[in-house]
Formats: structure tokens, sequence, C-alpha cells
């Protein structure tokens, strides 16, 4: 996973509450056996309308969602964050995001960045006054940034950590790879294996 | 102070205490694969360059997508036979054991496990399928876990987890056992509907008490399987002498000294009496008969005896809300008595219900007797082993004899991604452990059962104990 200390893209507003992984991915794209190119099935049922968002220039260039309260609810399915990512998204902005959606995203690298609910407001105002107005988000300092505007975000401290380092769950659990081999000397031999004789 | 078998057996597992917010580094002796929440872990292993660390501690089936018919030929359906052969694919690439269609030990995963003797006491088992709580029976700690997750035991053979809650639940009766046509089924359905679909969210719970020691394995495991369906992580049973027999001479289990060795180490697999559960549940089994559910969650479920419940007089006002949906789903009226219920299809399989007793207790009701008409019964041994067994002991022609179709191994109905679904508006009597919406096929009705209620019913046409049939 690659670090994320700041990042600057097109920012697209989103003005939805409740962007449930369904309406994120649907269901039909699970049956794949890939773990790329989830891309076309990103909010699949909003875009056959060509006024959606991310149908209109410069917006389907985006890379810093600004979305509406209680998003990523619904099903546990990480399709919903690859998809994100695959689209090209790196960071998503809501006031309130489901726990599993947020862990997720920590686990794949997506930026779930809070923001206070009235500054998602102005972020929106902006975005859509000026489309294609670039945001920065700075992981480091906690803020969204764009134009004039600049606002805060929160995230948790080991999440940010893990961000900044560009940690997976696998890189982090590899930290502790000699701890592993000691405690796999100590198994007892007595134990089953699936080793087909 | 004491710890409960769980925390034993988590105690024993750890590669690293988590300081401050981070979580266990737990070890994992055993990891369950099959084709359905696998590929997605072995492509992000391809992506980051990994390997993965034990394939002596793997180990994969072929079973949601198989087809229980005409197992020889191709998969007809493409997105089964895609995920079937990525799973052969992946498995070679990365050398990882795989039993597939038509070898010997296929089967459903939760049903391969046991019967290889792989599946031990005081193990941490995972696997990519919420019913892996199955193996708990043994006193083993087994979970389900995501698709990112099977991807960092493959890579890592841990997993970085917060302590689980522990919940004791108390089965008892006065002498121990279970009324005569009450099975194992029974009580995790009453269970389930005691203490609801969330109840057991967070817990691992340890299922204790004289009617579980008098339980069998099998018994058991279907009790375990079920976990799940009350928002449980796992469910544990302590390892007794119940196991250690089951266990004995299987291909993996210990031999010799090393047998002597692990019964020992076993025997220390039980809650302290000094331990604490930080919940407890009591369950009086003198009092359960056969259950059966009405709705579209494993916890809306009523003794057989009962009616169908009035959504007017449930005080909960979002259960209310499930239970008219439920009812308006199910194509069913309030205070219609359950056993006036007809269902179209039967259903004996699954990794619940799919063992070689399930399979004898139906048979043993429908010997001699005919599936009513208009009803089809379909049995799906939970893997090939079984099947053989069966059909060793002549329960194919039984089931054959009385109209029923037998099939070969796989998940089959209980999730329908193969060709066995409940066509719309369909209704089922099934011994598997779901019955959401559209679980056995799109708007396929289901009541789950135990396969005792499963035969009587396949006669009867109508929702119905072995006692209705004298
Ligand atoms: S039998 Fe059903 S519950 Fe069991 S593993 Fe297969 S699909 Fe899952």
């Amino acid at each position: 996973m690659e670090p994320f200390k700041t990042h600057t893209g097109i920012g697209v507003p989103l003005r939805r509450s409740n962007v449930d992984t369904d309406q994120i991915i649907p269901a039909v794209y699970l049956k794949r056996v890939t773990r790329t190119g989830f891309q076309d099935g990103l909010f699949s049922a909003w875009r056959g309308d060509e006024s959606f968002i991310l149908n209109q220039e410069p917006f389907s260039r985006g890379s810093v969602l600004v979305a509406g309260p209680d998003f990523g609810t619904g099903s546990s399915r990480e399709h919903a964050v690859w998809a994100l990512m695959d689209y090209g998204f790196r960071v998503v902005i809501s006031s309130r995001f489901a726990d599993i959606f947020r862990g997720n995203s920590a686990k794949q690298g997506l930026v779930a960045a809070q923001v206070a609910q009235p500054d998602v407001e102005l972020l929106w105002k902006l975005l859509e006054n000026e489309p294609g107005v670039e945001v920065t988000v700075d992981l480091e300092e906690k803020t969204v940034q764009a134009r004039d505007l600049t606002v805060p975000f929160e995230i948790d401290d080991y999440t940010r950590w893990r961000l900044l380092e560009g940690l997976d769950d696998i890189g982090l659990t590899m930290r502790h790879v000699d701890e592993i081999t000691a405690f796999e000397a100590t198994r007892p031999g007595r134990l089953p294996t699936t080793a087909q004789v | 102070m004491g710890r409960t078998l769980a925390e034993k057996v988590w105690d024993q597992h750890l590669v690293r205490e988590g300081e401050g917010q981070e979580p266990d580094l737990l070890y994992i002796d055993l990891h369950l694969v099959h084709e359905v929440t696998s590929p997605q872990a072995f492509d992000g292993l391809r992506l980051a360059g990994r390997r993965v660390r034990r394939t002596d501690l793997t180990v994969a089936t072929e079973d949601h997508n198989v087809p229980t018919t005409d197992v020889e030929l191709p998969i007809a359906d493409p997105v089964s036979r895609t995920q079937v052969e990525t799973l052969r694919k992946n498995c070679a690439e990365f050398g990882v054991p795989l039993y597939p269609m038509n070898h010997a030990e296929q089967g459903i995963v939760h049903v391969v496990g046991p019967q290889l003797g792989l599946t031990q006491p005081g193990l941490t088992v995972v696997c990519g399928d919420s019913h892996t709580s199955t193996h708990g029976a043994f006193g083993a700690m087994a979970f389900g876990i995501g698709t990112s997750e099977v991807e960092h035991v493959l890579a890592t053979q841990t997993l970085p987890l917060k302590r689980f809650k522990t919940m004791a639940i108390n089965v008892n009766s006065k002498d121990g056992t279970l009324r005569p046509g009450v099975t194992s089924k029974d009580v995790v359905l009453a269970i389930i509907a005691q203490i609801g679909t969330g109840g057991g969210q967070g817990y691992v719970l340890e299922y204790r008490g004289n009617v579980i020691e008098n339980l069998s394995m099998e018994a058991r495991m279907t009790i375990c399987n079920m976990s799940i369906e009350a928002g449980a992580r796992a469910g544990m049973i302590a390892p007794d002498d119940t196991t250690f027999e089951y266990l004995k001479g299987r291909d993996r289990a210990p031999k010799g000294v090393e047998w002597d060795e692990a019964v020992a180490a076993w025997r220390e697999l039980r809650t302290d009496d000094d331990a604490v559960f930080d919940a407890e549940v009591d369950i009086d089994a003198d009092a359960l008969t056969p259950f059966v559910t009405w709705g579209t969650n494993p916890g809306q479920g009523l003794p057989l005896g009962d009616r169908v419940p009035d959504p007017a007089k449930i005080v909960d006002e979002n259960e209310r809300v499930s239970a008219e949906k439920a009812l308006t789903y199910m194509g069913l009226e309030a205070g219609m008595p359950l056993r006036d219920i007809h269902v179209d299809t039967v259903f004996v399989g699954s990794c619940t219900n799919g063992r070689m007793e399930d399979l004898r207790a139906a048979a043993e009701v429908i010997k001699g007797r005919k599936v009513a008409d208009g009803v089809r019964m379909l049995v799906v041994p939970g893997s090939m082993r079984v099947r053989f067994q069966a059909e060793a002991e002549g329960l194919d022609e039984v089931f054959r004899e009385a109209g029923a179709e037998w099939r070969s191994a796989g998940c089959s109905m209980c999730l329908g991604m193969n060709p066995d679904q409940l066509a719309p508006g369909e209704r089922s009597a099934s011994t598997s452990n779901r019955n959401f919406e559209g679980r056995q096929g799109k708007g396929g009705r289901t009541h789950l059962v135990s396969p005792l209620v499963a035969a009587a019913t396949a006669v009867r046409g109508t929702l119905s104990s072995p006692e209705d049939l004298n």
C-alpha cells in the first residue's frame, strides 16, 4: 500500500445521504474473481442517468468524493472500497461513516475523512460553483483545503499512522514476522497438517 | 481468577499481545478455503508479490457452487465454473492442497474438516464462511472471516483481533436428555428465538449443561454451526470423551504417543469453575418440542404446535414491523396453525444437517413411506464420504423408494448458488441454517426445520413431526 501524506485532486460533490454499499456497488458485481477492475460497477444504478455527477466533466476525473452523512452503510462488502479506488478516488469525505466501511477503507488505503456537516455544505457549494476545483487533503495536518477554504477532519490516530506509513494489515503484521516464526517453533509436533501424502 | 474455555484457547495462540488500541495477534492452526471467498484473496497476494506462508495448515474444497447432479460434466453455469476453475488455478499456483469435485474427500468445507480429523480441540480454525463456527463443537475457536482476512491468514498465518466477550448458554433437562422427536437443531432454533439474531453479537458462546454433554459430536456441530445466526463470533463446546472417541483413528488425528499427549492436553480445555462469563443464558430443555421458523430470519421460530404469530400483538416496534414484512413475504396469515403450512420442497442437507446422523434420522422416518404428491424432496449429503457411507447403509435406496432425489455432495439448496433453487413463491422445509428472503432462490420461502421434521413434512406435505405420522 502506498503511503498517503497529502493528495490533491478534483472534488466531487455527492449530495446524498445514506449511500449504502448496494448503491456504491450492486451485488451482481460480487461474482467476479479479481481484485481489480470494479470501476464500472461504481454507483452503477445512478450512472445510467446522464445528469449524475460522475457523468459530467470534469467530475468524471474526480478523486475526492464529498458525500452526505452515513456513507457506506449496509453490507460489509469490501468491493465498495475497491470500486471507489479503482475509479480513482483516494479520499471520501462525509460527516458520518458506517463502521465497517471505515474499517475496510483503512485496510485498502482509502482515506475516510470525517468532516462536520456544516463544513461539508461549504465544500459542496464551492465545488458546485466552481466545477473542477482542486481539493487538497493533508493527512498529517488533518485538513481539507480548496481555494481559500480550509476545514479540519477527523480520523483515528491508529488509522492515520497506518495510512501515513503505507502499511496495509498484512504489512503491519509482517513487522512482527520474527515473533510469528518464534511462535511457530513452540507449536507441538502433534498438531494436524493438511499436507497431502 | 479462572478462565473460560475460549480464553484458554485464545491465550494459547497469542503471538503478540496488542498494546493500547492495537489488537492481539493470534496464530491460526487451520485455514479452510473454498471457491467463493478466496479468489480476491489470492489475487491480492499476487498483486503484492506474497506467497502462502503455511500451505500445510491450509486446505481447500469446492462446495458452494458445485452441482449435485451430473457431477462428471463441466459446470454449466459460467460464473460458478469460473469460481471453481479459479480456485483450482490458485491452489496449483500457491501450493494449497485441494479436494476438487469428484474427489473422495470433497464436500462442504465444514463437513470435510471434522471428518478428516483436522478439526481438533484447542485449535484456532478460520474460513471465509460464517458457518465456520461449526468446528467449535470440538472445543476449537472457529470463526468466519472476510476476504481480506483470508488474504491476511494466507500471507501470515495470523490474524489481528480484539478479544471476544464470552457467554454461557446452559442447556439442561432433568435427566440430561431431550424429549423424543427433539433434536439439537430444535435446541439451537429455540436458543436463537430466545436471545435473538443479535443476542450473541461480540460474544463467543459456550454451550454447556447436561443436555450438551449427552449429545453426539454431529449433534454438537449442528448447534455450534448456527451460533452465527445468533450474531455470535463463534460457538464452543468443551471437549470430552465423546469428542476423543469421535477423533480417535481419523486420518489427521494424532496417533500413538502423540494421541495420549493430545488427550492429556485436551482434558485441560474446560472452563475453570471460578471463571466468570460476561453473560449467561439458561435453556430449559424439558420444555423443548420440535421447532420451526415462520419468518425470514432464524430468530423467528416457534414450536411446531404453535400458530403463526400475530404481529399486532408484538410490543417491540422493530420486531412488529419485521414480523409483518416476514408474513407478507412468506405468504402466511396470522393465527394459522404452523402444522397447516403446505410446502413444495423439502431439503435435507447443508453443513448444519448434512451428516450421517441427519440422513439416518430422516431415512428412518421416511422408510416405507412416500413423499406426498406435489412435493419434491432433495437429499444432499454434506460430503462425498457421507454420500458413500449412506449408500453403503442403503439410505440412498430408502430415499429413492420414498420418491426423494438422492444427490451428490455440496451446499446445494442451502444457498442456491448452484442449480438447486426454489422458484419464486415456492415454499420449503429445509434443514439448512438461513431463511433469509431469497436465500434458496429468488422469491423462495424457507422454513428451517430438523431432519426429523423435514422427513415427516415430506410425507404429509405440511409442516409435521414424526409423531404426526402415526
Ligand atoms: S451448506 Fe450453506 S451454510 Fe454451509 S457452507 Fe454451504 S452455503 Fe454456507
